[in-house]
C-alpha cells in the first residue's frame, strides 16, 4: 500500500502478511509510518494505493463489518476526562452488543477493579493503557492492534503490559503492534517488520533478524594474566580485541565464537574475575541497516 | 445502534454534570440572572413603563433575546465540547468503534437541547409565577419554534466546530461569528431603520430569520405567517449540515 498527505509520502510500497495467532511488531523511529499504516489496516484511513485484506475483509469498504472482528488501541487517544472506569467498559459492552459482565470481568483481569468508580483523567498512564487494553479486548476480538502502546510507561508498568500482551496471544488472538522500542519488539514479537521513512526495509523474526545483520558476539572478560591479550588475539574467530586496564572486549563471529573464549581460557587456566557476553540486539540490526539509532 | 446512542447521552449528561461549572454554569446562573434582574426591571415597569417601546421590548424582545441567548450558549459549548474531544483523540477513539460518526455528534446535540430546554422551562415557569406579562403565549408552539432555530443555529456550530483549530479558540471564534449576527438581527433596532446596505446583510443572515421566527410565534402569530423564516432556517440548516458533513475533522 502507498499513503500520502498532500505531498508528503507517508508510506510507500509496504507490504507484508501477518500470521493467525502470533504477535507481529512493526518497528521504526517516529514518523516512520507506523500509525499511519496500522490506521489504513484497521480501517481508519483509506490508503491511495495497494489491498489490504484482514480476516477476508477489506479494511476501508467493511470498517463495519471488520470493528466486530477487531479490537484496537489507538496511540495519543483518550476518554472524556470525568468518564468513570466502569461506565466507559459498560459503554463498550453496549457498542458491541455484549452483555456489561464481559466489561466487569476484563476491568478484574486487568487490576482495575478497585479503579472501578475513578474519572478517566484521574488514571495514571499504565492504568489508562490497561482500560484501553480491556475495552479493546470487550468484542473478544480476532485481531488485537496496539499502537505505541508503552510509550511513556515507567519500566515496571511496561513490564505488566508486556505479559497481558503475551495473554492475548495465549487467548489464540493474533496482535499487531507498533513500536519505536526495540527491547519491547525482541521481547515480545514472533515477527518484526522494520519500516524507515515509509518503507519495510526488512521482515523476519528478531532472532534471524539479529543472525543476519549483526551476526557478530561480544565476550567481556576481566583478567589479570599478562598473557591474555596475546592469547584471545590469536583466537581463529576474533575479529577485534579491546581493553580498558584488566578489562577484555572481544568481537568475534559464529556460534563457535564463545566456546572457543571459554576454551582459551581453560587451556590456559587463566583466572577470570568477570565475564559476561554481550549479545547484539534489534538496537543493532536498526543501526546496521539504516546507519544510525532509532532514537536520532 | 439506537441503544447506543441513548447510552451515549445519558454518559455525556452524567459527565456533563461532573464538569465543575456544568449545570451551573448552564442552568443555574442563567435562571438566577433572570430572577433578579426580572425583579428589577419588571417592578419599574410595572409601575411606570419608561416608554411605550421599552415596554414592547420588555414584553416580546426580551424573552426573544433570552431564547436565543441561551441556545446560543449551548451552541458555543457544544464547538467547545467537539473541538476539546477532537483534540484529546476523543472523537477519533469513538470513531472506531461500531458506533456511526452521525451518532457521536447527535448525543452532543441531544445534551445541548436537554438543557437548553430545562433552562428555558424553569425561567418560563419562574416568570409565570412571578412576573406576569399579561399576555397568553403559546407555550407548545414557542417551544416548537425554539427547537428549529436551536437546530438552525446548531448546523451552523458544527460548520464553526469544523474549522477551529484547537479547543482554545473555539469559544472565541464562535462569539465572534455570532455576536455580530445578534447587532443585525432586528432585535435590538428596526431592521426598516437600518442603512439599505446593512439590510442587504441582514436579510442574509439566519439569525435575522431566527428572531422574526421567535418574536412571531412568541406574540401569538400564526405559523403561515412565518413560512419565510422556515424556509430560511431550514436553508440554513441543510446547507450547513452539508457543508460541515465534508469538512468535518475528526482528529
Amino acid at each position: 500500500m502507498r499513503k500520502t498527505y498532500g505531498r508528503i509520502v507517508a508510506v510507500d510500497e509496504v507490504s507484508f502478511d501477518v500470521h493467525e495467532g502470533e504477535i507481529f511488531g512493526l518497528i521504526g523511529p517516529n514518523g516512520a509510518g507506523k500509525t499511519t499504516t496500522m490506521e489504513c489496516v484497521e480501517g481508519l484511513r483509506r490508503p491511495d494505493r495497494g489491498t489490504i485484506s484482514v480476516l477476508g475483509l477489506d479494511p476501508f469498504r467493511d470498517v463495519y463489518q471488520l470493528q466486530e472482528r477487531i479490537g484496537v488501541q489507538l496511540q495519543q487517544a483518550h476518554l472524556q476526562k470525568r468518564i468513570k472506569v466502569w461506565e466507559a467498559a459498560h459503554l463498550w459492552a453496549t457498542l458491541y452488543k455484549k452483555p456489561a459482565s464481559v466489561g466487569d470481568v476484563l476491568l478484574e483481569q486487568l487490576g482495575l477493579a478497585e479503579k472501578r468508580n475513578a474519572w478517566f483523567m484521574t488514571l495514571s498512564g499504565g492504568q489508562q493503557q490497561r482500560l484501553f487494553i480491556a475495552l479493546a479486548l470487550i468484542n473478544d476480538p480476532q485481531v488485537v492492534f496496539l499502537d505505541e502502546l508503552t510509550t511513556g510507561l515507567d519500566p515496571q508498568s511496561r513490564r505488566t503490559i508486556w505479559e497481558l500482551v503475551r495473554g492475548i496471544r495465549a487467548r489464540g488472538k493474533t496482535v499487531f503492534m507498533t513500536t519505536h522500542l526495540m527491547e519491547e519488539a525482541e521481547r515480545l514479537c514472533d515477527l518484526v517488520a522494520i519500516i524507515e521513512q515509509g518503507r519495510i526495509i526488512d521482515i523476519d523474526t528478531p532472532q534471524r533478524l539479529i543472525d543476519r545483520h549483526v551476526p557478530g558476539r561480544t565476550v567481556v572478560l576481566v583478567t589479570q594474566d599478562p598473557l591474555a591479550e596475546e592469547r584471545f588475539r590469536a583466537l581463529p574467530h576474533a575479529d577485534t580485541v579491546s581493553r580498558a586496564g584488566d578489562e577484555f572486549s572481544i568481537l568475534g563471529r559464529g556460534d563457535g565464537f564463545v566456546t572457543e573464549v571459554i576454551q582459551c581460557l581453560a587451556e590456559h587456566q587463566m583466572r577470570v574475575s568477570d565475564f559476561r557476553t554481550a549479545l547484539p540486539n534489534l538496537e543493532d540490526v536498526f543501526i546496521t541497516l539504516t546507519g544510525h539509532s532509532i532514537r536520532d | 445502534m439506537l441503544r447506543g446512542l441513548f447510552q451515549l447521552t445519558w454518559l455525556e449528561i452524567k459527565i456533563f454534570l461532573r464538569e465543575p461549572l456544568g449545570a451551573i454554569g448552564t442552568v443555574v446562573i442563567p435562571v438566577v440572572v433572570f430572577l433578579v434582574v426580572g425583579r428589577a426591571m419588571g417592578g419599574r415597569s410595572a409601575a411606570a413603563p419608561a416608554s411605550a417601546s421599552a415596554a414592547v421590548f420588555l414584553r416580546e424582545g426580551l424573552p426573544v433575546l433570552v431564547a436565543i441567548f441561551i441556545a446560543l450558549n449551548a451552541v458555543l459549548s457544544l464547538v467547545t465540547i467537539i473541538s476539546i474531544y477532537r483534540e484529546g483523540g476523543i472523537l477519533k477513539r469513538l470513531r472506531a468503534t461500531p458506533l456511526r460518526p452521525h451518532a457521536i455528534l447527535s448525543a452532543h446535540v441531544l445534551v445541548k437541547l436537554l438543557f437548553t430546554a430545562i433552562t428555558l422551562s424553569l425561567m418560563m415557569l419562574a416568570g409565570r409565577r412571578l412576573f406576569p406579562a399579561g399576555i397568553n403565549v403559546p407555550y407548545f408552539s414557542f417551544a416548537i419554534a425554539v427547537l428549529i432555530c436551536t437546530l438552525a443555529i446548531l448546523s451552523m456550530g458544527f460548520v464553526i466546530a469544523s474549522l477551529v483549530p484547537t479547543a482554545r479558540f473555539a469559544q472565541p471564534i464562535g462569539a465572534v461569528i455570532f455576536y455580530p449576527m445578534f447587532a443585525l438581527s432586528g432585535l435590538f433596532v428596526p431592521l426598516e431603520v437600518l442603512p439599505r446596505g446593512l439590510q442587504i446583510v441582514a436579510q442574509m443572515l439566519p439569525l435575522t430569520y431566527v428572531v422574526s421566527l421567535l418574536r412571531g410565534i412568541w406574540t401569538g402569530g400564526a405559523w403561515t405567517a412565518h413560512l419565510g423564516d422556515l424556509a430560511a432556517l431550514a436553508v440554513t440548516g441543510v446547507v450547513c449540515v452539508a457543508l460541515s458533513s465534508r469538512v468535518f475533522r475528526w482528529e
